[in-house]
């Protein structure tokens, strides 16, 4: 199913939660929207379920405009943070519920309820539980029963509202891949919330950035990560190092380092931000012919194939401390050492010069 | 002693336990078992009598009957208030809600001259009542009415905070499953607040059964019509029948809690078929 959101917006009091969004779901895709808290995501989510109307525009499932259609019409399924089990139900019953629910004209009998109930179970993993209690299982457990329960109903979308964000970290991760290869079994177009860039960037098609309830950048995980379209989803999307510098006339400048940068040819004396993922900054204990900025090493944190450099900058062309990540090889070559002097250079920049508003970012 | 202690951070457990013990004495074990010992100041056949004469009989039959219509009521009515109160914001809701405590903290015999007033034959609401040939005060009906009154307050507060509890997401979770509102409310809310609501009808059932101030007023307390177990108890108080009074008191006793033992079991029973998290 193909859901289609025009131009939806909502305000609660004078805090606008959605401002003006046109997004397009495609069939069969698993789209994350990914954004701070506060930035609109869920209340978009439960707009597209129905939970919450909009104050203006339009939700179309399949080109048909859904917008004022009942939450029990649209064949939905919702998965909550929380999983909103019912405490008085068996596990069992907890999926059966939307099948018993039905009108007793499409309401399958006994047996057929049996058999579904059976088979969700397993595709859960977890059939073995089935006259248990909610509050007899564990948080993972408790969410895959809740996905089970919202795939009873056989829906067209599958909407997820922060589906891992009550669980720790290790059972998270393991949800997630498992999450994503059902999506690859079942391709039903789903929707999910999420705060975590990295949940966002692992499992999901496509990705919407959000912020403050508008759209800044959609596409797929590759594309965000490494073309963010501007300096928000740059900071939102994994461990970045912010230079402030200038930029004129095709050259940018971060204290002594200067920078090609053709694309801006015509700026005039702008100030600039430059954004370096970690990994893109090269380290180097001498200067060797080319530019490169002073620094020294503040700690070291060498666990695993990556090791993690904070480094203090000369001059404060960069506001917090700096962080580059290096091979292991690199790090034992160089042999480092904490309080040691190092110059660093950006293997890659995205520079973000200030219009209107000089520096008003930062 | 030492095997029922565990382990605990806090200490204090055996003073803490004696005092317990001594206290629900003095307060509770006592005087009722009092009340068993004047009793026995009677033969068997006397005690028989006393117990099962026709007037003594139509009181407590009036009396519990009462009682429990007067229960089942709130029972229904207490959740209505309970969840407009919880659910609907509206003008006044402070105020309907401080309401519910006035029966609470009115004495019952105000209540009883208030409700008397109101619904006699020529009182605000009784001169309406009357020419359809509803009677409500000085009949059973009236005993009925004060008793609804002084019990509202234990089912709604009984259940409201329930009600307070009960997670949006779960109803929002029922409807995107495809269930009507009758059937969120059936299989959803009902269950949850059901243990509440049993303990409410139990608190208000034995509220009931003791009122004695409310009642007296507007009963008119005609003999084998609207005359409720305690007034005879008085009544044979007043006659010098100490004996009598006190067998009157230890069949309520016994009845009484017969009456609140069944209903634990069932409240324990409705508790285990809906586990809480």
């Amino acid at each position: 199913m193909t859901i289609e959101i025009h131009d939806l917006s909502k305000q609660f009091g004078s805090f606008t939660a959605l401002n003006d969004i046109n997004l397009k779901v495609n069939p069969g895709e698993l789209l994350a929207l990914l954004g701070p808290s506060g930035s609109g995501k869920t209340t978009l989510l439960r707009v597209i379920a129905g939970l919450e109307t909009a104050d203006s525009g339009q939700v179309l499932f399949n080109e048909e405009d859904s917008t004022d259609k009942h939450i029990r019409d649209r064949h939905v399924g919702f998965v909550f943070q929380h999983y909103a089990l019912f405490r008085n139900m068996t596990i069992f019953e907890n999926v059966a519920f939307g099948l018993r629910v039905r009108p007793r004209k499409q309401r399958p009998n006994a047996p057929e309820i049996n058999h579904r109930v059976t088979e969700l179970l397993q595709l859960v993993q977890l059939d073995w539980l089935a006259d248990r209690y909610p509050h007899q299982l564990s948080g993972g457990q408790r969410q895959r029963i809740a996905l089970a329960r919202a795939l009873a109903v056989e829906p067209s979308v599958l909407l997820l509202d922060e589906p891992f964000g009550a669980l720790d970290a290790k059972v998270r991760k393991e949800l997630r891949a498992w999450l994503r290869k059902l999506h690859d079994d079942m391709h039903i177009t789903s929707v999910f919330v999420t705060h975590d860039q990295e949940e966002a960037l692992e499992v999901a098609d496509r990705i919407v950035v959000m912020n403050r309830g508008r759209i800044e950048q959609i596409g797929t995980p590759d594309e965000v990560y490494e073309k963010p379209a501007n300096p928000f989803v740059y900071e939102f999307l994994g461990h970045v190092n912010l230079f402030h510098g200038r930029v004129h006339q095709g050259h940018a400048w971060i204290g002594d380092l200067e920078v090609d940068a053709p694309e801006y040819s015509e700026a005039e004396d702008l100030s600039a931000i430059a954004y370096v993922r970690p990994h893109d900054i090269e380290v180097d204990r001498t200067l060797n012919g080319e530019p490169a900025l002073a620094a020294h090493i503040v700690h070291i944190l060498a666990i695993g194939p990556v090791v993690r450099l904070e480094l203090a900058g000369k001059d404060n062309q960069s506001t917090n401390s700096i962080y580059a990540e290096i091979s292991k090889e690199r790090f034992r070559e160089l042999q480092l050492a904490r309080g040691d002097q190092v110059f660093i250079k950006p293997r890659k920049l995205d520079l973000f010069p200030n219009h209107a508003q000089n520096g008003s970012i930062h | 002693m030492s095997t029922f202690k565990q382990y605990s951070v806090l200490p204090g457990f055996n003073l803490a336990l004696g005092f317990t013990l001594l206290y629900l004495s003095l307060v509770v074990l006592i005087p009722l078992s009092a009340a068993f010992i004047h009793s026995a100041k009677l033969t068997w056949p006397e005690f028989w009598s006393t117990v099962t004469a026709p007037r003594v009989v139509a009181s407590y039959r009036l009396t519990f009957g009462a009682s429990f219509a007067a229960a089942v009521v709130n029972t229904f009515f207490g959740l209505l208030v309970a969840w407009v109160l919880v659910r609907y914001p509206f003008p006044g809701k402070r105020l309907v809600d401080a309401l519910i405590d006035l029966p609470f903290a009115l004495p019952t015999s105000v209540a009883g001259i208030t409700l008397t007033a109101i619904y006699a034959g020529n009182g605000w609401l009784g001169q309406y009542l009357e020419p359809l040939g509803i009677k409500v005060a000085f009949t059973p009906v009236g005993v009925f009415v004060a008793l609804t009154f002084i019990g509202l307050p234990f089912v709604v507060r009984t259940v409201q905070p329930v009600l307070e509890d009960i997670e949006k997401e779960l109803e929002e979770a029922a409807a995107m499953l495809g269930a009507t509102r009758w059937q969120t409310f059936r299989y959803v809310i009902f269950p949850a607040v059901l243990p509440a609501l049993t303990t409410g009808f139990a608190l208000a059932f034995a509220r009931a059964i003791g009122e004695y101030g409310s009642v007296i007023f507007i009963a008119g307390n005609i003999p084998m019509v609207s005359e409720i177990t305690p007034l005879l108890i008085i009544t044979k108080l007043e006659q010098y029948d100490y004996a009598g009074a006190t067998a009157i008191a230890v069949v309520m006793l016994v009845i009484s809690f017969i009456l609140l033992l069944i209903i634990n079991l069932l409240q324990w029973w409705v508790r285990h078929r809906s586990i809480k998290a």
